[in-house]
């Protein structure tokens, strides 16, 4: 028997009983579909938080103090202060794969504005912060060389600041407010960040330069972190590397002694949460994974009722003339036509509900077509596999007791 | 005459658990082109099973079965569905014919399994076959439309697509009334004046008298075998017979 007859046969028994065919139809419909549902959300939101974390600089660079702790007991006030100024003049004239460098202070503290006020941290920076970490300013300026000289109490402000102290979308450069008391002036807005990958907000910051936060807010000669520019985001490997070699110099840090700073690159970040957000995607693949094998499973049930009820057919297709295999193919084809439409139908679905949850978690769901294929795939070797046993036993049927079949 | 069927000292045992029933005890049979021959017998004597073997459903325990000149007894089981499909028209009592497919579709059935014959020739040879039982205005019908006679009537047409050598009916009127009964003996009548070789099990003595010959059966063996004398015509039969009024359903 060719397969064009083969397989008109079996789309004829299938017809027969489309109700039937469906529901059998609807596990492998529903496996298929959350299968590439959450493939397709896992990686539309691998791709938002590489997104994300590329708009803040690929190539960043940032050293940390090295919060060390011994036995459970934080060494942190000494090693804390491990970072100053002097090492951003370091980095600045000796470091080769590094462009920009700033030093960063953090304090925090209240913001009033007439009659009202925020809390939220003021970052101490020099001008290149800005570059590194892909700021900009939406309107006014930044701060000079002469400002920061002169510990000049001027600031930028981030969206979130200007909400809160002056509404939405209001322009106060130029106005003066209060950073814990001190009267500040507004020189600069920028632009809206939003949420970062981890849902920080971005834009919940004031930049000031870093002489003005370190002696008049926080009053303290060490700086919090430094962060660099490497030259290119293929370079920031060897940056790290140069950075950590400088570092240990000017610490005079003997061979023994560990880092008193961390140096991390972006791009390790960024690998990181990759390997992170891909874990969760085979993850939740595979939770949909057992509902496609559940679906299979259905299908070698219906295969099996199937075999049985229909057995005086199979001893009727055997008396006129249909071999074993004949009859065993046709089953093998029944359940393969049921998982591959079923397939269809999945990857269908799954689109439309990746496309749905991706707009109600306002991130895209991006279909893959390796996952399609996948599905295909695995829809054939279910149909082969769940419908072998089904249709061996319709094959190895006597015909005078399957004709004889009540 | 070329010999359709020939029989050598057929047996046929059963093991049930552990006792053994002889159902074939040793036949001699000949059947040869154009024959239209009847198996009768009651219940047990055997008749099913000879029928079931000259259909090659079933294989004897010993004794030689020649079918058109080819000795089944040593082939392989693809190989006799082939001949089944090819030499062989089976009839049944429940007629066995696929629900929810129309009459022509299942006509068409066993072409699908014959190699030699072509998708574009199928409904072709479909048609021609519905045309020879008479029920050309009925071929997209579903079987549940359709009466127990003109079932019978696509059964029969579903056997004779493949032009096979031999033509086997088991109790082909078992489930049928009288006038239709007689209907489809004309029917296998007028298919053995033209040529065909037909043989049937009954078990009611009117309806073996439409063959040319009567072969009974006892206790596994043939218990006599006799040319029939006063042959009924079936088509005269139902001339004589009352018009019923019939009510059709369309």
């Amino acid at each position: 028997m060719n397969y064009s007859n083969l397989f008109r046969i079996a789309i004829r028994a299938l017809i027969r009983n489309k109700l039937r065919a469906f529901l059998t139809m609807l596990g492998i419909i529903i496996g298929v579909a959350s299968v590439i549902a959450m493939l397709a959300i896992g990686e539309g939101s691998k791709q938002k938080m590489r997104g994300q974390i590329s708009s803040m600089g690929t190539n960043m660079v940032m050293v940390m103090p090295n919060f060390q702790r011994r036995g459970g007991v934080s060494l942190g006030a000494s090693s804390s202060m491990a970072l100053k100024y002097t090492d951003v003049i370091a980095l600045r004239n000796e470091a080769v794969d590094v462009g920009a460098v700033s030093p960063e202070i953090r304090a925090s503290g209240q913001i009033i504005y007439s009659n009202k006020n925020t809390q939220t941290t003021i970052y101490g920076v020099s001008e290149e912060y800005l570059s590194i970490r892909k700021l900009e300013v939406l309107s006014g300026r930044v701060f000079n060389a002469n400002e920061t000289r002169s510990m000049a109490k001027v600031c930028i402000l981030g969206q979130t600041v200007v909400e809160n102290l002056f509404g939405k979308g209001a322009d106060p450069v130029g106005l003066s407010i209060r950073i814990k008391n001190l009267p500040f002036l507004v020189i600069g807005v920028l632009k809206d960040k939003g949420e970062s990958g981890m849902g920080q907000d971005q834009d919940d910051l004031i930049l000031a330069p870093y002489t003005t936060v370190q002696r008049r807010l926080a009053a303290i000669d060490y700086i919090n972190g430094i962060y660099a520019s490497a030259l290119s985001e293929e370079k920031s490997p060897a940056a790290i590397v140069e950075v950590e070699e400088i570092l240990r110099r000017t610490h005079k840090l003997k061979e023994s002694t560990e880092n008193d700073f961390r140096v991390m690159s972006q791009s390790e970040l960024l690998k990181t949460i990759t390997s992170i957000t891909d874990i969760m995607t085979y993850l939740l693949g595979a939770i949909a994974g057992i509902s496609l094998l559940v679906g299979g499973i259905g299908i070698m049930n219906i295969m099996f009722v199937s075999v049985t009820e229909r057995t005086r057919e199979i001893g009727l297709r055997m008396s006129i003339g249909g071999r074993g295999k004949d009859i065993m193919k046709q089953f093998l084809a029944e359940s393969i036509i049921l998982s591959i439409l079923g397939g269809v139908m999945g990857v269908v679905f799954g689109y439309l509900l990746a496309r749905l949850a991706g707009s109600l978690m306002s991130s895209q769901a991006i279909v893959k077509t390796q996952s399609v294929v996948l599905a295909f795939i695995v829809c054939f070797v279910i149909g082969v596999f769940f419908g072998w046993y089904p249709a061996r036993k319709a094959a190895n049927l006597n015909p005078i007791d399957a004709l004889r079949y009540e | 005459m070329n010999t359709i069927i020939e029989i050598r000292n057929l047996r046929k045992d059963y093991h049930v658990g552990e006792v053994t029933v002889h159902a074939l005890r040793g036949i001699d049979l000949k059947i040869t082109e154009g024959e239209f021959v009847a198996i009768m017998g009651a219940s047990g004597s055997g008749k099913s099973t000879m029928l079931n073997i000259l259909g090659c459903l079933d294989k004897p325990t010993a004794g030689d079965y020649l079918l058109d000149g080819i000795n089944v007894s040593s082939m392989e089981k693809d190989a006799i569905a082939r001949l089944r499909n090819q030499k062989l028209g089976f009839v049944f009592q429940a007629y066995n014919l696929l629900a929810r497919t129309t009459a022509l579709e299942n006509v068409e059935l066993p072409l699908f399994y014959n190699p030699k014959v072509r998708a574009r020739d199928r409904r072709e040879a479909a048609i021609r076959a519905l045309e020879a039982v008479g029920l050309t205005d009925r071929m997209h019908h579903m079987p549940n439309q359709l009466s127990g006679g003109q079932q019978q009537r696509v059964a029969i047409a579903r056997s004779l697509v493949n032009d096979p050598v031999l033509i086997l009916a088991d109790e082909p009127t078992g489930n049928l009334d009288t006038r239709t009964s007689f209907e489809i003996m004309e029917l296998f009548q007028n298919l053995n004046e033209k040529g065909r070789t037909i043989v049937y099990v009954t078990h009611e003595p009117d309806i073996a008298k439409f063959a040319t010959r009567n072969v009974m059966f006892r206790d596994g063996k043939i218990y006599r075998e006799s040319i029939v004398t006063e042959r009924l015509n079936a088509k005269e039969i139902l001339e004589t017979l009352p018009v019923e009024v019939i009510e059709e359903f369309d």
